[in-house]
């Protein structure tokens, strides 16, 4: 990425049942909104183990995002009521690690919800940006471990 | 090595307009393991479907990358073609580069690089897809349908007729729902009740069905073929089995003075009541808020009898059962229909139109109980201030509808028909009075309707003024309507006896926790969605779960009545299969190294997991996957990291991100 505009790199982690389809709904409807997400289709919000949010910033991610239906709404019954649990804690622990908590959103947008789905990612990019690149914040470059770690191939 | 082949769509010029589909291809053609790569017109398409399949024999292809629309679309397809390939249906891949990138990002370098990104990432998720197979699964051959309206009805019918049994669930006292309140139907007029209540007693007496009223769905579990639904049997207070329904309780009861809710408080009725006389089942129910012998049995349990019990007493049959308790079944089903109907907009937050103020003001369907013989004042039209018959009659149009003030921007679709209806029906009460519609578009698409409202206008002699109406007004005894008539561009003031109010439709107040119960999803105002709203119009998105009526949306009888004749279908087709394919994308767990702890046991939704105990004695969980839903709780929550989610592996997942952030060859 070249550093004569920064552009922050998010990885969003979207259920399958809503906020994937309120993506796929902001396209249907040709809402425009930040490109930077990169989306990582899950089943559930609550499939998303706080590890990979780790793992994404040690990649060298700018920001990450969980998205999931409305409370009530889980397409399992209550999936993103253990994901809502999960990254409150998460929060206070990405602080612990030093990466600023503001980078790990965690949101509800629902099948219905395109525009917000825009909304919400074309926020969280503007703040990614305000915060400027990960690695600067961190206090340090991505851990070298991350970047020497082959890819695996199956 | 993974052998994968990607195959960009073009989809026209959908993708390629703002996606260089060319470059896209030549980049992941550079990926390790992508050993082919092109882009083609219409990747879905006959031709597009056999370029792949040549692709993977030719090149010897184990996985595919189909770089399109959202696999939500066209996973089928693609699967289909892979699998006719030779290859496992799940070893294709979709990278969603139309509604994830080239529909949102008109810039083409940025949807480029966006899409070789999506690309990527997908490549890399298919180097750890594996080939699975979905499980058989039992079907129970048995319907349940919610809700007793000519949609649960229709739907009802249909199905048992083809010879499978099915339950209907009411929660009222008697089936019949909205239809049953109708004086007329438009636009033929037909007698709303003359062809409703055939229908109503051919489902009680069918032998396929049983039917539960003044019942309700209490909770669903289960999945597709083999539901288990908790349903609530509320106390009537009448042994229905002795119940002859000769109604000597309801002349005897001396607590007559309620408002009916079937007569949407023009009528009242005793504290126990039937709906309406034609009700199925012709069983009275006891109003537990009214009744004075239910009350003081509950005030003081020790009595050993009811403060009043006048029923009781006079009941020949002695069927009067104070003492009934609600009780709950448990039943299996192989599919649902839901068509729980819908609810009619409060107009009370209209202050200007002064409704529940005036008692002059009402809504549309108080003047259909007005209008029907039936009904509280046996079908002669009187106004509820002084009984006067009223000779100048006004409609407004759209109250609750088309109107983002009160949160109902949508139209509901059935208004202005029904204000024709009830402007020509008034004529034919009585020929002098005259009908003013306040309207802000007439609405009638539908066979004969536009030649019905022309009738309403010419042969009925009704006045349309196209305006909103600011203020409704009592002066002397008759109301004062001022509005606007925005074609004359001046405003106009109308003196009326009885001023209509044309509620919209809106779905049930408890649609959303029904719809949570079922597990189904629901937009913004509490409608259900379907799973798709032109090509799957009355499947909702949980498998084996159909939707029929106006629980989706606004709709009149006859759609009502289609889409239950086309969800009773989807319902036959589902159960005429003795076995389903169950989900292939199951947890397992690595027995080897569980260390019994369970927290998955505690996180699955569908008590999927399962105690074993291994050969070695120690204690493991194990999925059962006929059970398993393939929500991945499991997977997040196992802190040995022992169960995997097939086709979201963790490795899979991470990948993506790894392809995206470490490896140089992807755009980012």
């Amino acid at each position: 990425m070249p550093d004569t505009k920064y552009e922050p790199r998010i990885v969003g982690f979207l259920c399958n049942w809503c906020s994937y389809a309120g993506a796929n709904l902001a396209g249907t409807s040709r809402i425009q909104y930040a490109p930077n997400i990169r989306i990582i289709r899950v089943p559930c919000s609550g499939r998303v183990d706080p590890l990979f949010v780790v793992k994404a910033f040690q990649a060298g991610a700018d920001g990450v995002m969980v998205l999931g239906c409305h409370p009530g709404d889980c397409h399992y019954r209550d999936g993103n009521y253990y994901a809502r649990r999960r990254f409150s804690l998460m929060h206070g622990f990405l602080n612990f690690l030093g990466i600023d908590e503001r980078r790990l959103r965690v949101d509800w947008v629902s099948a219905a919800e395109g525009k917000r789905f825009a909304d919400v990612v074309s926020e969280f990019t503007q703040q990614l940006a305000e915060l400027g690149p990960f690695s600067k914040t961190a206090g340090g470059q991505p851990m070298p471990s991350a970047q020497s770690q082959p890819t695996v191939s199956g | 090595m993974a052998r994968i082949g990607v195959f960009v769509c073009n989809c026209g010029s959908n993708i390629a307009a703002t996606v260089d589909v060319k470059q896209v291809a030549e980049t992941i053609g550079q990926l390790p393991d992508v050993v082919f790569s092109t882009h083609y017109m219409f990747m879905c398409s006959e031709p597009g479907q056999k370029l792949i399949q040549d692709a993977v024999r030719e090149h010897n292809l184990d996985r595919v990358v189909v770089a399109a629309c959202s696999p939500t679309m066209h996973f089928k397809t693609f699967s289909g073609a892979v699998q006719r390939a030779g290859l496992n249906p799940y070893m294709l891949e979709m990278a969603n580069i139309r509604e994830q990138c080239s529909w949102v990002h008109p810039d083409k370098a940025i949807g480029t690089d966006k899409a070789t990104d999506i690309v990527a990432m997908a490549v890399g998720k298919t180097r750890w897809a594996e080939p699975l197979f979905p499980r058989e699964i039992g079907v129970t051959r048995r319907a349940l349908v919610i809700g007793g309206g000519i949609a649960g009805i229709q739907a009802a019918l249909d199905i048992a007729n083809a010879g499978v049994p099915v339950v209907l669930v009411e929660r009222s006292p008697s089936i019949g729902g909205r239809m049953a309140q109708l004086d007329k139907t438009f636009p033929t007029l037909d007698c709303s009740g003359c062809i409703l209540t055939p229908r109503m007693t051919e489902l009680v007496q069918h032998p396929n069905i049983t039917l539960y009223s003044w019942s309700e769905v209490q909770a669903v579990r289960g999945f597709v073929g083999n539901f288990e639904v908790d349903i609530l049997h509320k106390p009537r207070y009448v042994d229905a089995t002795l119940c002859t329904g000769c109604g000597e309780c309801l002349t005897r009861c001396p607590w007559k003075k309620y408002p009916s809710e079937f007569d949407e408080g023009m009528g009242t009725r005793a504290a126990i009541y039937r709906p309406f006389p034609q009700a199925v089942p012709n069983v009275p129910v006891i109003d537990e808020e009214h009744c004075i012998g239910l009350k003081s049995l509950r005030e003081d349990p020790s009595r050993d009898k009811p403060k009043c019990g006048a029923c009781q007493k006079f009941c020949p049959r002695g069927a009067i059962d104070f003492r009934q308790q609600p009780t709950v079944s448990t039943e299996q089903f192989g599919a649902i229909v839901l068509a729980n109907g819908m609810s009619l907009f409060d107009p009370t937050i209209y202050g200007e139109y002064g409704y529940g103020r005036y008692p002059d003001v009402i809504t549309s369907i108080q003047m259909e109980r007005l209008m029907n013989a039936a009904g509280p004042t046996g079908g002669e039209i009187r106004r509820p201030s002084d009984g006067k018959h009223p000779r100048s009659v006004v409609f407004l149009a759209c109250v609750g509808s088309r109107d983002e003030r009160v949160g109902r921007p949508y139209c509901s679709k059935i208004c202005c028909m029904y204000i024709a209806k009830h402007a020509i029906m008034l004529k034919e009460h009585d020929p002098h009075v005259q009908s003013y519609v306040f309207y802000m578009d007439v609405r009638a698409g539908g066979k004969g309707y536009e030649e019905f409202i022309r009738r309403a206008q010419e042969e009925y002699g009704t006045v349309y003024l196209r305006g909103r109406v600011s203020k409704v007004y009592p002066e002397g005894d008759h109301m004062v309507v001022m509005g606007e008539d925005t074609l004359l561009g001046m405003p106009v003031r109308v003196e009326a006896d009885l001023v209509v109010l044309a509620t919209g439709v809106q779905p049930q107040p408890d649609a959303d926790a029904l719809a949570r119960i079922l597990g189904i999803s629901y937009d913004g105002y509490g409608f259900i969605n379907e799973a798709h709203p032109k090509l799957n119009p009355v499947e909702s998105n949980t498998a084996g779960i159909l939707l029929a009526g106006t629980t989706i949306g606004p709709k009149d009888i006859p759609e009502s009545v289609s889409q239950a004749s086309a969800a009773a279908a989807k319902v036959l087709g589902l159960l005429s299969q003795s076995t389903l394919l169950g989900e292939a994308m199951t947890s397992w767990v690595n027995q080897t190294r569980c260390v019994g702890c369970f927290s998955c046991e505690a996180v699955c939704p569908y008590h999927a997991i399962e105690r074993v105990t291994l050969r070695d004695g120690r204690l493991a969980a194990q999925v059962n996957e006929g059970l398993c839903k393939g929500c991945g709780l499991c997977a997040s929550a196992c802190p040995g990291k022992v169960i995997t989610l097939r086709g979201f592996s963790d490795q899979a997942l991470l990948e993506q991100m790894n392809v995206l952030l470490l490896e140089p060859t992807a755009a980012g």
